[in-house]
């Protein structure tokens, strides 16, 4: 079989069967509500794919693909970093202070920001890596461990030093808030590149042009994972580790590194709302990023572009749900197609490359035919 | 010793698997107290049928007989039921448990809630004295050694109510000396009604301890003969189907200079000594074979070299150069290349491409790498060169190494390690697990290795492999090198009874 065939087998039966169902299993759910799926799915389609939606999905599906990258990081060398969660947390409230802290040309204003945020999400999960290559803690453990003290660490930081003094940030009772970033520090929008295409955006809404870095970054995975000694290291320490270790990899330091990578790249998640909507760091600013972007790893096989299909997935699925409020259908069932659509999809890959792994099996046999004396003249010239 | 009705009979057996027949048409009988061999090469189809025979898989087509009646097993609690019972290659025991506590796990005597333990205490007494086993029921079974830990499988076995053992494999992890001990253990079981079914491959014991011996060839039953009627050479020939060559003859001249040397080189982990005092030299142009029963350092032995063990005492040179604190990428780099024990667990990247695999352990190499960065381009140009050099049966370079068979991954292996054109080579068992034909061209490889130049390192638990193709043998023993041998004169009787440390003062 040819690898375009395989990949293209494997890699899209898999997924649309599992959205297959997944909609079918919400699809009961609606009816046992006393709700019609047709309608709302109906609805949400109508609504998820105007203008505003789609830019409001891209805008969603950034930080998700961007934490998506950053556990698919672990995922290829087998850890398994539950911290993303804590470590973009930690670097948005620390990286929102040291923007608001300073002020420097624009282009070094947003590298200064980005690289702080990498920094804390690098160290933060380093940690995890060190305590397990010098103390056998398993990176699960610690990392939810270390999400809590992410928190707690953030919001004593928050409260005590970067909180925004109630002199400076004008009349009445406000939420607590970082210092606004000066423009200098913010990432420019897209819009002028929607309104060439000759769309106008309603105002208040834009598209975030973080998303380059994440396509950036995206890119960069690809080429380092399947195309660096760095990347093929990491995916062999993750397919068979003690081949891995005969062949020359230093699987403690290769722990460590693969852990700080992922916890800079989880320091960017929280950056796109960060820079391109808010400029500050808020009470209420975006949690439950890193335990979805576990999801959506999972979701797209820890491939660039499928985390990126799943990440626009899971965007339009909670921007298009919104519109379930206003017909009084539980926005929830949308809670319950992303939930099946990441078991199934596991299952289904699973299934899918089996029966693959059966052909190639087969195709091989059938190459290597009657040995081991026999003449087989046509094979051996292959 | 026969009567009328076979104890087993089977027909027609059939079992096809997607894309492969691993049983046509098979058709045996095996007589109550006799001593039935199959022997095969892997592959051949000897364990798909026992599987079938004791109900882990159903048969697509044929009929199973006991004692003339037909029967059929959906799991292998209905084989046990039907009195029979299977030893597998690789016991299924708990370490951490009693001898007592392994035999009875699973079928418990009971009075009333309570585990009777008098009770099977008696039971396992009295099978070890009809049979002639004993073995300590309340020993922990960490504490046995590899033949005693089988004695106890059979013991499980014969608890269980079996009348019918398959063996499967049951030499594979004994030393000559243990060989014997199982043996008498087999003819113990015959004489008093018990049949016996032994797998193997080792034709000299399946000779030896057979009534009759049916040989298995590409998933079908190509003859049952009598082992007065046959020569061990003409059996083989009946299993490949063809001539075959024998590992024999060397004609080499070491050279001068010496690739590796071990000074006093000892491993400590935990309480135990692993590897203690080795002194070990190796020179350009020769194999220097490792012999010992497996645990006794061997493993250590190697990682030692590979640089992935720390030393507590002792220097490890290479060439000229000290090497003792190198990392193990920059003695591969250095040109050290390893064939490894467990080809899946070591030296291959199953789901990978095989072109993904030629980088493994040669992730530096300037040829496949530029800088940071892989050359694919370079990676499948060189993994053709090895498909086509050491006839790699693959339809590709795009296959994942997953899909080749043993014998093909195991010349893969040797062809990626040699194409670089390391200075030393460590084989370990190089040709476990590959059937015949594959292991003569691994043979032939190894030899070629030596005879460019290489000082190769042999590790091996198969004495023939040993004795055919080391210029040097050392035994090791405890992690010690106990005896060096001389493999033109030396048995293995001679070589199994230094293994085992009964002629660690008479060696010569």
């Amino acid at each position: 079989m040819s690898k375009w065939r395989r990949l293209l087998l494997v890699n899209l039966t898999a997924p649309v069967a599992a959205l297959v169902f997944a909609f079918a299993v919400s699809s009961i759910a609606l009816l046992i509500s006393g709700n019609s799926p047709i309608t709302a799915f109906a609805r949400m389609w109508e609504f998820g794919t105007r203008l505003d939606s789609i830019v409001s999905m891209v805008n969603k599906a950034v930080p998700l693909y961007l934490s998506a990258l950053a556990v698919a990081i672990g995922f290829k060398m087998g850890l398994f970093n539950i911290g993303v969660e804590g470590q973009y947390r930690l670097a948005a409230v620390v990286a929102a202070a040291a923007g608001a802290a300073v002020t420097l040309p624009a282009p070094l204003h947003i590298l200064l920001i980005i690289a702080v945020a990498m920094a804390v999400g690098g160290v933060w999960s380093g940690i995890a890596g060190l305590l397990k290559v010098t103390r056998g803690v398993h990176e699960v453990i610690s990392t939810i461990m270390l999400n809590f003290i992410a928190f707690n660490l953030g919001a004593y930081l928050f409260s005590n030093y970067f909180r925004e003094r109630a002199e400076e940030g004008g009349a009445g009772v406000q939420i607590p808030k970082t210092p606004e970033i000066p423009e200098s520090g913010r990432f420019p929008s897209l819009n002028p590149l929607v309104e060439a295409f000759g769309f106008e955006l309603r105002p208040g809404l834009s598209l975030q042009g973080f998303v380059i870095i994440a396509i950036i970054v995206g890119i960069l995975y690809w080429l380092v994972v399947n195309r660096t000694r760095f990347g093929f290291d990491l995916r062999a320490s993750g397919i068979n580790a003690p081949a891995a270790q005969a062949s020359g990899v230093n699987a403690k330091r290769m722990v460590v590194r693969a852990m700080v990578l992922s916890g800079a790249v989880a320091g960017l998640v929280g950056l796109s709302p960060l820079l391109g909507f808010f400029y500050r760091y808020t009470l209420d600013f975006e949690t439950g990023l890193g335990f979805t972007g576990i999801a959506v790893a999972l979701l797209g096989r820890n491939h660039p572009a499928g985390m990126a299909l799943g990440a626009l997935l899971f965007g339009f699925l909670s921007r298009s749900s919104q519109i379930l409020d206003l017909e009084g259908i539980p926005p929830e069932v949308v809670v319950i197609v992303q939930g099946v659509v990441v078991l199934s999809v596991v299952v289904a890959y699973e299934v899918v490359e089996r029966m693959v792994r059966r052909q190639e099996a087969r195709a091989a046999s059938q190459v290597m035919g009657d040995q081991p004396q026999g003449p087989a003249p046509a094979e051996a010239a292959t | 010793m026969t009567d009328s009705a076979p104890a087993i009979e089977l027909q027609g057996i059939t079992k096809r698997f997607p894309g492969v027949i691993a049983n046509e048409d098979v058709t045996l009988d095996i007589r109550r107290g006799e001593v039935h061999a199959i022997v095969g090469e892997n592959g051949a189809g000897k364990s798909t049928l026992m599987k079938i025979l004791y109900g882990m898989q159903p048969p697509d087509e044929g009929t199973i007989r006991l004692d003339g009646a037909e029967v059929e097993f959906r799991s292998p609690k209905d084989a046990i039921a039907a009195g029979i019972g299977m030893v597998h290659q690789h016991f299924m025991l708990a370490e951490q448990l009693t001898v007592l506590e392994n035999v009875i796990l699973g079928s418990e005597p009971t009075t009333g809630p309570r585990i009777d333990l008098r009770q099977a205490r008696r039971r396992i007494q009295e099978l070890g004295d009809r049979y002639g086993m004993d073995v300590d029921p309340d020993v922990l079974l960490e504490e046995l050694e590899v033949g005693q830990r089988q004695r106890v499988e059979i013991i499980k076995v014969l608890f269980r109510g079996a009348e019918i053992l398959i063996l499967d494999e049951p030499t594979a992890v004994l030393v000559p000396q243990e060989v014997e001990e199982l043996f008498k253990n087999i003819r113990e079981l015959t004489e008093q009604g018990e049949t016996v079914v032994f797998i193997s491959h080792k034709l000299d014991e399946v000779l030896e301890i057979a009534d009759r011996i049916t040989v298995m060839r590409q998933g079908r039953t190509v003859a049952t003969v009598a082992p007065d009627e046959v020569t061990s050479r003409e059996l083989a020939e009946l299993m490949v189907g063809s001539e075959l060559p024998t590992p024999d003859t060397r004609q080499t001249q070491a050279g001068e200079h010496v690739v590796l040397s071990l000074e006093g080189a000892t491993v400590r982990e935990g309480p135990r000594t692993t590897l203690d005092a080795v002194d070990l030299t190796l020179r350009e142009g020769e194999i220097v074979g490792v012999a010992g029963v497996e645990g006794n350092g061997q493993a250590v032995l190697i990682d030692v070299i590979l640089g992935l063990k720390e030393l507590a005492e002792g220097r490890v040179r290479y060439g000229d150069q000290d090497i003792t604190d190198w990392a193990t990428r920059r003695r591969r780099e250095a040109g050290i290349a390893y064939i490894p024990e467990d080809r899946h667990h070591e030296g291959l990247l199953l789901p990978q491409p095989l072109w993904e695999n030629t980088f493994l352990g040669h992730q530096t190499d300037p040829e496949l790498t530029r800088g940071q960065w892989l050359r694919p381009d370079a990676a499948r140009r060189r993994t053709e060169t090895i498909i086509q050099r050491y006839d790699v049966r693959t339809p590709g370079v795009d296959v994942a190494a997953h899909a080749l068979s043993g014998g093909n991954q195991q010349k893969y292996i040797i062809g990626r390690e040699m194409v670089a054109e390391p200075a030393l080579l460590i084989a370990a068992h190089p040709t476990r697990g590959i059937d015949v034909g594959a292991q003569a061209a691994v043979w032939d490889l190894i030899r070629q290795a030596r005879d460019d130049g290489l000082a190769v390192l042999l590790v091996s638990a198969d004495l023939d492999e040993l004795i055919g193709l080391s210029d040097r043998l050392s035994v090791i023993l405890r992690g010690r090198l106990v005896a060096e041998l001389d493999p033109s004169v030396v048995t293995p009787e001679e070589l199994g009874a230094h293994m085992t440390g009964a002629a660690v003062e008479d060696s010569p």
